[in-house]
């Protein structure tokens, strides 16, 4: 690896660092516990970490690492969604009068 | 199979703008849901990118460990309990934080010997940053869990045996850096990273949790997007860092929102019981006043206006279901009824707007403090079910309570207030409230589940 690649993900890392500030800031308080369920989700991106290792394993020692990290690493990813989905699912505005009871 | 690497960076950089917008979904409750499924689809872009990487192999491992994994994630997530979010959050950082410092423990073993000091930067990070949020998760995991004692759990020297097992894994790092390739480097670094995190959550009392938990998340995160330089994935380093970013913002909220540094919450072991300064004292002539659920009954229903503060002691009896029927009994005979949501009140941050959602309190109903504070003067019953620390005056008036400085709801301003409590045992924070002394004060001692049950009937019958 060059060192330019380095410094060019270098530049990445702090202009994300910048969104991730702005975006965050604008989720309102009553939404914290979604949100930290939520990026509790999005770091379960370490899965595709996780396939890569794994993925291109040759020797047993890194084939058990893998494959411990892909099983954390899923699992982080779905029950992070989930559990989101679950949560988010239950906040609701006043009237709707029962909208998800079936039809008639 | 994609072997082009600008085909592979632009599919991933589809699932990092998924991941941006889900985010920016999160700003109002309404499309909130909407920006989840958007995530969704995002990472599973990014899983299917990365499985169609040429030279991926050895397929019979990565399904079962996929399957694994996502039958404990699934069944984890259905069946916990609202109540129990705190913790299932908690063990969703862990295990993140875990497998990011696994993937650099395998990352230095295949490359051990070539690794360029970048490289060695990026996984000695991830391993050290994965590691601490492995172990501090289950740590915190296990106190909300009330495996372990909720309270702090000290010893003498604790911060210096601290640092000196931090500054080991530092040094192990640095050393890797520095050209180091040894492999029990790197499981050193690891052993010690684990170490280190389980003792700095430990002397951490429930209350500091919300800054706990928000950290970790920050820390998981971070470790996510150092093992992106490891691998050069972009998708790692943006996601990573969006979630490093917003975990630091709710730590520093958190810590705001109890007038205290970062520092103080990691480092002052808050919450072990205090002898002496800013302890209530009883010896004044005022005594605390019990009552019963009749009277309380009364006057609810006689009330114009009542605000329900709820706290910790509200998500541990499970009681919001039956607070919202009381809620909607009294509002059937016209009483206003609102809810004042302290920013810390619970385990995590915003604990108490979820278990509430839950029991489907609509959210225009709840109100922050710094909405509903003014609103105490004109209110006639201020309900405390469950909560403390956040109701004591002590925090405005005495300038010895530990807890001096930090943001209350002024409930002691409505012109009665009744506290449903356990006991008169005093909240995490170890400190006497002073709310119970006041003369407009009424306690309702029992289970609040118990005593909100007996409340729902007294006030039918009223």
């Amino acid at each position: 690896m060059t060192s330019l690649t380095f410094v060019i993900e270098l530049t990445i890392l702090v202009l994300a660092a910048f969104l991730g500030f702005e975006v965050i800031s604008k989720v309102p308080t009553m939404l914290h516990t979604p949100l930290m369920s939520g990026t509790n989700f999005i770091h379960g991106i370490v899965v595709v970490g996780a396939i890569l290792v794994l993925g291109f394993a040759d020797d047993t020692f890194t084939q058990v690492v893998g494959f411990v990290a892909m099983v954390l690493a899923t699992a982080n990813v779905v029950g992070g969604w989930f559990v989101t989905d679950r949560m988010l699912e239950m906040f609701k505005r006043r009237p709707e009068p029962r909208r998800e009871e079936p039809p008639e | 199979m994609i072997s082009d690497p600008d085909v592979l960076g632009l599919l991933y950089l589809v699932a990092i703008v998924c991941f941006v917008l889900a985010l920016r979904f999160l700003s109002s409750p309404k499309h909130a849901r909407r920006g989840n499924w958007l995530g969704g689809v995002g990472m599973l872009v990014a899983i299917v990118t990365t499985l169609l990487v040429d030279g991926i192999s050895n397929w019979p491992m990565i399904v079962v460990a996929a399957a694994i994994g996502s039958a404990v994630g699934l069944v984890g997530a259905r069946r916990v309990k609202m109540t129990a979010m705190p913790q299932m959050v908690a063990l969703f950082n862990g295990v993140g934080g875990g497998s990011a410092a696994l993937i650099a423990l395998a990352e230095f073993h295949e490359l051990g010997g070539v690794l360029v000091w970048d490289e060695a930067l990026s996984v000695s990070l991830s391993a050290l940053i994965g590691s601490i949020s492995f172990a501090g998760s289950l740590v915190a995991f296990a106190k909300l869990q009330e495996l372990v004692s909720g309270r702090p759990i000290v010893f003498p020297g604790q911060n210096v045996v601290n640092v000196v097992v931090l500054g080991g894994a530092v040094a192990l790092g640095v050393a890797i850096v520095a050209g180091l390739e040894e492999q029990w480097a790197i499981v050193a670094l690891i052993l010690l990273a684990l170490l280190f995190g389980v003792m700095f959550v430990l002397p951490i009392g429930g209350a500091d949790m919300p800054v706990v938990i928000s950290m970790l998340n920050a820390f998981t995160g971070l470790a996510a997007s150092a093992t992106g330089f490891v691998l050069d994935s972009t998708v790692l380093i943006v996601a990573g860092m969006l979630v490093g970013a917003s975990g630091t913002l709710l730590t520093l909220l958190m810590a705001k929102a109890m007038n205290r540094s970062v520092a103080n919450v990691l480092f002052g072991a808050f919450g072990q019981v205090q002898t002496g300064a800013g302890q209530a004292r009883a010896d004044d002539g005022r005594t605390v006043r019990a009552t019963t659920a009749d009277d309380v009954a009364v006057q609810l229903s006689f009330a114009r206006k009542v605000v329900v503060v709820p706290g910790y002691g509200m998500a541990v009896a499970q009681a919001q279901h039956d607070v919202r029927q009381l809620a909607d009994l009294l509002e059937e005979r016209g009483v206003d009824v609102k809810y004042a949501i302290h920013p810390v009140a619970g385990r995590m941050p915003g604990h108490m707007n979820v278990l509430l959602a839950e029991a489907n309190v609509p959210y225009t109903q709840l109100f922050e403090m710094d909405e509903i504070n003014p609103e105490f003067a004109q209110t006639d019953v201020a309900l405390v079910i469950g909560a403390n620390d956040v109701t004591n005056p002590a925090a405005r008036s005495d300038p010895g309570s530990p807890i001096y400085g930090m943001p209350i709801l002024d409930v002691d301003k409505a012109a009665s207030i009744v506290v449903l409590k356990r006991s008169m045992n005093p909240g995490f924070a170890g400190i006497d409230n002073e709310l119970y002394l006041d003369p407009k004060t009424t306690m309702l001692f029992g289970d609040a589940k118990e005593s909100v049950l007996k409340l729902i009937t007294a006030v039918k019958s009223a």
